[in-house]
């Protein structure tokens, strides 16, 4: 066989360009004979270890986008997805942003899901003065202070204020004051200012940190960390995690039968189906963050057609089977885009990034504004606890009363019960 | 008891148990990169995808993760032989094994994690047994089966080799095509079909490691990623070619980390446990049972 020439892998990779980019028009074949249309650019994580929350995030702006059109697109125009496949890899972010601003032309860009990938974009998407819808970013803003970036996430302008506050809000509904606290957190952005917040207000309130340290993103075995914060015997344990360890944690903690107060935190995973449908009842009366969940007290309008509308489709496209962690966010995020477009009248970086400043946005999940930082001014950190699960059933966690909102208050739909490790 | 004499105590077994999840990973890259010099970066990537089928088998036919591994691993004995044929005929046989090899295990690992992706999506996908939420207790000492069962099938799968290694003919082919092929042609014996058939073992092993990787944590298809580092410094502090040199290093590789987790943090971990590795090497550069060249 003839070694391959560097001419051929030149057009061998130019036909899998091409290939590549039937697929991203095979989206919206309709569309992409459409004339003229908005074009919204983003990179996504579809592969890797962010893939999940990727997916789910881009079949949101997916049944957006068909709804939109079908009601004849924004200012006359369809609208159409441009996105390339980041593979969860930061390194990959700048080069995808260049090419979607200077060779592909958006339109408007979005950004990657989440804070890691997001951060990359931003010195890009700053070059070229445009305005940048973020999703679930956490503080990225906070070192850029670009004033055209706008993120779609309940956790507000000071991350180290806002985050942990509703679990110390829970944390005072104990009979006993809680007076010593254990904290374990990713070697990660997000987990780290997670684990900032915990300790912030932990001092705040004058309780005791018995255990504070961090962990790398490799760690296969988590019953160490679990162990040695069974041995400080704290009263409230703060993890800060993402998905795979926060499984991790959860066995760990079972096997240990380590049962404080109150045992969760910032634990990134627990929100998402597969993680429900493995613990089942591991789950009872653990505490932790999240952003929705289906209480009466969060039923906005348009939320539950939505989440039809997503569990329809979820299995087919592979991702999260729920929809209740990241996806009404993601199609809330494309309704503020949508409204400002609309007010505005035409494509204006500029008066778009004035509208998001001065408006309100009424959204699937709810009414918000974004702060000069451009996070949502008033923040909405749930934290919710895991009730009466008796077996590993998804329906309940469509309905009231498996995920029972704590805090804050404004959203409260349950009582607190304790310790951890009670049968729920 | 004393509480730290209790931590200490847990955190060795538990770093037993760790380690022989380790050896179960670190044992077909043994063969492959140890014995044939091939190196194998998808073997994580291969043991993630024997996880990803142990669950779609077990989760159909209702069978134990574990025993679905072990028979599956024929199955994936060919997938070996075939990957092994096409690696020998555009980069062995043309001696650019070195870097076009490696590129290619780059690919076939790429390959891996995407089709994963596209065939079972990139959610978190498990297979919990019975088993995987009992922990029996002896006295101060837990013993999670989650963490147990796998290691003791790794014990297995590691000593049956051993004794295949040793005891059969192929076996001592096997270990001698590691040391000089050419030899081993004026004996008779093709160390092309020698090869392919430890390349097949290796790749089967992976198979069994990935029945041990889900009864121990749910997997996703970039899991494999995790391990890379670890299995490849595993092989080469045991000694690449040592069975016996693979199984001790994993051990010590699963303590340190957990000891230092335990004591000093688990930010520390890696940290420690490669430093352990720097160190083996330096007072002992062919590894902890390697002999040298």
């Amino acid at each position: 066989m003839d070694p391959f020439t560097r001419r051929q892998f030149g057009r061998l990779s130019l036909a899998a360009a091409i290939a590549g980019a039937g697929q991203v028009a095979g989206v919206f074949p309709a569309l992409a004979q459409g004339a003229n249309p908005i074009r919204i650019g983003f990179a996504m994580a579809l592969s890797g270890g962010l893939a999940g929350n990727g997916r789910a995030t881009l079949l949101a702006y997916q049944i957006w986008a068909q709804e939109v059109n079908a009601k004849g697109g924004i200012l006359g125009r369809p609208v159409q997805l441009v996105f390339y496949d980041d593979q969860t890899q930061p390194g990959l972010v700048p080069g995808i942003y260049t090419k979607l601003l200077d060779v592909d032309r958006v339109d408007i860009v979005t950004s990657p899901y989440a804070t890691a990938m997001i951060a990359p974009a931003m010195p890009v998407v700053m070059q070229r003065n445009v305005t940048f819808l973020t999703i679930f970013g956490a503080g990225v803003n906070e070192a850029f202070k670009y004033d055209r970036h706008f993120n779609m996430n309940v956790v507000g302008d000071d991350m180290k204020e806002t985050y942990a506050a509703g679990y110390f809000e829970v944390a005072a509904m104990l009979p006993t004051p809680p007076r010593s606290i254990a904290i374990a957190a990713a070697d990660n952005e997000f987990a780290q200012k997670a684990g900032e917040s915990a300790r912030y207000h932990a001092r705040k309130r004058g309780i005791r940190v018995v255990y504070d340290r961090s962990y790398p993103p490799s760690t296969v075995d988590f019953t160490p960390i679990i162990r040695a914060m069974q041995s400080a015997r704290p009263d409230l344990v703060f993890i800060a995690s993402y998905p795979p360890d926060s499984a991790g944690m959860v066995r760990a903690a079972n096997e240990l039968r380590f049962t404080p107060a109150i045992f969760g935190g910032g634990m990134v995973g627990t929100q998402l189906a597969s993680f429900q449908s493995q613990f089942g009842p591991l789950l009872n009366n653990l505490v932790t963050w999240d952003v929705y969940s289906p209480e009466p007290t969060m039923n906005f309008p348009g939320v539950a057609a939505f989440q039809a509308k997503y569990r329809e489709l979820a299995p087919r496209e592979q991702t999260d089977l729920l929809g209740n962690y990241i996806p009404p966010y993601a199609y809330g995020q494309m309704q503020a885009l949508e409204q400002t477009l609309t007010r505005v009248g035409k494509i204006d970086q500029a008066a778009m990034a004035a509208d998001m400043h001065a408006q309100e946005f009424d959204t699937i999940v709810g009414k918000f504004r974004f702060s000069a930082l451009g996070e949502w001014a008033e923040a909405r950190n749930l934290y919710v606890q895991f009730q009466g699960i008796t077996d590993n059933d998804l329906e309940r966690y469509k309905r009231p009363g498996a995920k029972v909102i704590l805090a804050p208050s404004a959203y409260k739909s349950g009582a607190l019960r304790t310790p951890y490790g009670a049968a729920g | 008891m004393d509480p730290d004499l209790i931590l200490l105590l847990n955190g060795i077994v538990s770093g037993l148990l760790l380690g022989g999840l380790y050896a179960a990973a670190a044992t077909g890259l043994a063969v492959s990169f140890g014995m044939l010099d091939i190196v194998n970066i998808a073997h994580p990537a291969l043991m993630v995808m024997g996880a990803f089928t142990v669950v779609l088998i077990g989760t159909a036919l209702g069978l134990d993760p574990l025993l679905v591994a072990v028979l599956q691993a024929p199955l994936f004995y060919l997938l070996g032989v075939l990957i092994y044929g096409v690696y020998h005929h555009f980069f062995e046989k043309r001696g650019e094994e070195a870097l076009q090899g490696l590129a290619f295990f780059f690919g076939v690992m790429f390959i891996i994690e995407v089709g994963l992706v596209m065939a079972f999506g990139p959610e978190q996908r498990f297979l919990d047994p019975p088993y995987a939420f009992i922990t029996w207790r002896l006295g101060e000492i837990d013993l999670p089966l989650r963490m147990l069962a796998p290691a003791l099938l790794a014990l297995a799968a590691l000593g049956a080799l051993h004794l295949y290694l040793k005891r059969s003919f192929t076996g001592l082919a096997v270990a001698a095509v590691a040391q000089d092929a050419e030899a081993l042609r004026l004996m008779a014996v093709n160390p092309v079909r020698i090869k392919r058939l430890a390349f097949g073992l290796s790749v089967a092993l992976a198979s069994i490691a990935g029945g041990a990787l889900v009864v121990v944590q749910p997997v996703d298809p970039s899991s494999g990623q995790i391990f890379i580092g670890r299995v490849f410094a595993i092989c080469i502090m045991g000694g690449m070619a040592s069975l016996p040199g693979c199984l001790t290093a994993a051990l010590l590789f699963g303590v340190v980390e957990n000891v230092t987790a335990t004591f000093y943090g688990p930010s520390w971990s890696p940290a420690v446990a490669f430093g352990w590795l720097l160190l083996v090497l330096a007072f002992r550069p062919q590894g902890l049972f390697g002999r040298m060249a």
